[in-house]
């Protein structure tokens, strides 16, 4: 796999692809456009050299026709650059429906991985071979990049919010996972790998796992132990709202307003509740920032997940995978 | 015309740099010719030790391992390159130094606007980057040139407050400078110098001025945020005290996507300078091409999103980011056609200014032809933070900026100096700075493309062929740049005199002896030609007698 003199990046993913052809697009337009100006100026200079000392040049000022080709052709050329790259980008940030649902926990110099099922992974992730995979990403301190160049996506992972990327690998084997945005003093070791293994074969590794519960379980656990259950109880009697189908939909708050229920929303709600506080309830939470760190706080959010219904899509799809 | 040729004729002793002597006449002058040479030696310390830095850099890079230097003094090696490359060098190179040399002289006047002013911008200059030379000194700094927050405003352990003082500092000069500039410009042309009979040397540098003026206070504020949550913990940034870390970078954006045209504007106004001088004619639609400096200005605050399509911004910004992003490109391409167009039927003379010129062409067609990739959002995703962006801008900025500097400090050192550079050595200078660019940087795009991020010590082995070819490029490239210094020296002494209009060129600047009087003109001259009209200036001396005009077929309509 490694050449001494790569030129141009494995391709690995669904993306990687579409990614690529946009890109000879705009090499084809930059090499024909650089070759008409270097021709012309090379051309120009040594056909209209200067032959005596005293020589002046043609007294041209200039051509409205030229100049408006030359601004309209242009334009017209970016714009078909624009709305291709606009398309892939709507592509490569809305992640599928069906996603499989990998956790991302980023910090100073290491990259911590869980999956549903608990396994928890550092500097390597494991995915399954032709499956939509989502990463939800934070970061416990500066902003990291999770970057896949095998699969030609990346994206910033924040402090105090959730970014996701997604990618479907095509073809089996061990990657390179970089951190792309400066995050200090190791930021060069802030990598590792992805391997993209054959669903059988995941599937394997995934049992041999040493995870003893799942994050929604460990959610479940860390919900008890805050004695959440107390007020947010599932018949909606409590001082808190029912969790139990909470996820995805939309809550209205007191101001009015309403807001869907995702990933950001419930990390908000549970650091800092009083930050939004649902229609009909008093702000008596408590603020757990400080309390839960970030891998608590996805296995929590796993857990109300995972009192939606219908029941969870990722262990859903995760059970029906050996059938492929 | 009137009063060109007898400007020319007389030939005064006393000039700006005989005029007085010792060490308080140049710290104390007033005299903007003088403040640009000043300008010059602060430039030209911070361009060695910025070049020190990337040297330092590239031997690093030689090995995958980074054998040179620790990870923590690589941090700090490229930060403080960028730092002082673009704080303390390009920033002000052609505005401070060339600008103020050929800004009164082009228009016909007799200095700035506020001369004392200027004297303080130098020293505000200096003052800003003693600062930062403090903070280097003392330990350096490793947070990169973006100081992207929170990383620098809480995580980092170096000298973040001290150099962003010194940044904060050397800003007013650059707003003073803005503004000494544009109210010159307004105030201070001579008879007959209309808006569109001004040079587009001094076009640009009024584009350049209004981002100076509107621009640098964003820049000083949001440093000034960075230092307050560092030393008081105020949460601006920092989103475990209720900061927005992206906030930041908007604001940080919000000037220094500007302040890359601070940097290549008066480079393409000089690239302007040399296409018409070296080719004796008429720029090809002047009108258009100064309308894109402005319009290059005016977009260009509008595009600082782009930067930031991977960050954690919404799609639909992403997108109109993009769409002006495109839009901005425009104005560029139609300088670069102009000026291909200016070539045609030119009589065009290969010297020394002239490689820089078409030079600067070709590599800021390159530089900005690879800005369409980075402002297509779905490409930007894969190479953004790598080396294809490092590439793309050391393209537009050494490429573009540095090679515009060099050919301008060539093009008009017979002015300042009243010497002529040893020619056959700086065309060989030229093509040496040429090579060993493309060496250098060429390289960086295939990196990028293969997933290189940049910023990183240590690299994955199979990257090695291309960051040993990268580094070979460098030190080639660093005996380009030390050449010009070496015969520029020794051409103060030993060069042949120039003589006040040695190409001959059109502006204004070439009327007055070489080097000019303090006061510059005798007589203020009174402007009765169209810029760059070789045709119709029978003041201008050529090296024989009889005036050739080459022969045409049917003129073209003039616009």
């Amino acid at each position: 796999m490694l050449t001494r003199l790569p030129l141009f990046p494995e391709s690995a993913s669904t993306m990687a692809g579409r990614v690529d052809a946009l890109f000879f697009f705009l090499l084809g337009f930059s090499v024909l456009l650089s070759l008409l100006i270097f021709i012309l100026i090379i051309g120009f200079s040594i056909k209209y050299r200067r032959r005596a000392s005293n020589e002046i040049g043609a007294s041209i000022g200039g051509s409205l026709r030229l100049e408006t080709l030359w601004i309209v052709i242009p334009f017209l050329l970016s714009m078909v650059m624009f709305a291709w790259g606009a398309d892939l980008y709507i592509s490569i940030r809305q992640p599928p429906p069906q996603a499989l649902e990998i956790f991302v926990v980023a910090k100073q110099w290491m990259w911590k991985l869980q999956h549903p099922e608990g396994q928890m992974e550092i500097n390597e992730l494991h995915v399954p071979l032709g499956r939509d995979i989502q990463l939800t990403m934070t970061s416990e301190d500066v902003i990291h990049d999770f970057f896949v160049p095998a699969f030609r996506v990346k994206a910033d992972v924040l402090p105090g919010r959730y970014t996701t990327i997604w990618f479907h690998a095509t073809k089996p084997g061990r990657y390179h996972l970089f951190c792309a945005q400066y995050c200090g003093t190791n930021h060069a070791q802030m990598g590792g790998w992805v391997e993209v293994m054959e669903p059988a074969a995941f599937e394997f590794w995934l049992a041999g796992g040493t995870a003893e519960e799942s994050m929604a379980e460990a959610g479940a656990r860390l919900f008890q132990q805050f004695a959440c259950a107390n007020c947010h109880r599932p018949s909606g009697q409590g001082r808190g709202p029912s969790l139990v189908g909470l996820y995805g939909s939309q809550v209205r708050l007191q101001e009015g307003e309403t807001v869907l229920v995702d990933n950001d929303y419930l990390r908000e709600s549970i650091l800092t509740p009083r930050a939004k506080i649902a229609a009909g309830y008093e702000p008596v939470m408590p603020v757990f920032q400080g309390l839960v760190n970030e891998q608590q706080v996805l296995q929590l959010i796993a857990y109300i997940k995972s009192l939606a219904s219908p029941p969870p899509v990722a262990e859903q799809q995760r059970s029906e995978l050996p059938s492929q | 015309m009137s009063t060109a040729p007898t400007a020319e004729v007389v030939r005064r002793e006393e000039n700006y740099l005989n005029v007085s002597y010792g060490i308080r006449s140049w710290l104390l002058t007033t005299d903007h010719k003088r403040i640009a040479l000043l300008y010059l030696a602060s430039v030209t310390v911070f361009f060695f030790l910025g070049g020190v830095f990337a040297v330092l850099i590239r031997l690093n890079l030689f090995t995958p391992t980074g054998d040179l230097v620790s990870a923590a003094t690589y941090n700090k090696l490229f930060t403080m390159h960028g730092v002082v490359m673009i704080f303390f060098f390009l920033i002000p190179s052609i505005p401070a130094v060339l600008g103020n040399f050929l800004i009164p002289l082009m228009i016909g006047a007799k200095d700035l606007a506020f001369p004392r002013l200027n004297l303080a911008s130098w020293y505000l200059f200096n003052m800003g980057g003693l600062i930062v030379l403090y903070s280097i000194l003392s330990g350096g700094i490793d947070t990169g040139w973006t100081f992207y927050t929170p990383f620098s405003s809480v995580y980092s352990n170096t000298h973040v407050v001290s150099t962003i003082f010194g940044i904060f500092i050397a800003g007013f000069s650059s707003i003073l400078t803005g503004l000494n500039f544009i109210v010159t410009i307004h105030t201070m042309r001579a008879p007959g110098m209309t808006w569109f009979r001004l040079p587009l040397f001094v076009w640009t540098h009024y584009a350049t001025s209004l981002i100076f003026v509107l621009g640098t206070p964003v820049i000083a504020i949001t440093l000034a945020l960075v230092a307050a949550e560092r030393l008081f913990h105020l949460g601006i940034f920092n989103p475990a005290l209720g900061g927005d870390p992206l906030l930041f970078q908007h604001l940080f954006w919000f000037y220094s996507h500007p302040a890359v045209y601070i940097m290549v504007l008066p480079a393409m106004g000089v690239t302007t300078e040399l296409i018409t001088t070296f080719a004796r004619k008429k720029l090809f639609g002047y009108s258009f091409v100064a309308a894109a400096s402005l319009a290059i200005a005016v977009i260009g605050f509008l595009v600082w999103g782009h930067h930031m399509f991977v960050a954690g911004q919404s799609a639909y910004a992403a997108m109109i980011f993009s769409l002006l992003s495109y839009l901005v490109a425009i104005p560029s391409a139609v300088k670069v056609f102009n000026w291909t167009a200016t070539l045609y039927k030119g009589s065009v003379s290969w010297a020394t200014p002239m490689l820089y010129g078409l030079g600067f062409i070709g590599l800021f067609v390159m530089g900005g032809l690879t800005g369409l990739f980075l402002a297509a959002l779905g490409v930007d995703v894969h190479v953004h933070d790598t080396y294809f962006v490092v590439a793309h801008f050391h393209y537009i900025m050494v490429g573009g900026a540095v090679m515009g500097y060099l050919g301008g400090l060539h093009y008009w050192w017979p002015k300042i100096s009243g010497r002529l550079y040893p020619e056959a050595l700086a065309r060989f200078a030229a093509i040496v700075l040429f090579i060993g660019f493309n060496l250098t940087f060429f390289p960086q795009f295939i990196l990028g493309y293969l997933g290189m991020p940049r910023r990183y010590h240590a690299y994955p082995p199979e990257f090695q062929v291309l960051n040993v070819l990268s580094t070979a490029g460098a030190s080639i490239l660093a005996i380009g740049y030390l050449l010009p210094m070496a015969y520029f020296i020794w051409s103060m002494r030993y060069g042949p005199a120039a003589g006040p209009n040695p190409w001959p060129a059109t502006g204004l600047e070439w009327l007055t002896p070489s080097p000019p009087p303090p006061h510059n003109f005798d007589e203020t001259p009174t402007v009765t030609w169209e810029p760059y009209d070789f045709p119709n200036r029978p003041d201008l001396k050529y090296p024989s007698p009889v005036v050739a005009v080459r022969q045409l077929g049917p003129t073209p309509q003039e616009e």
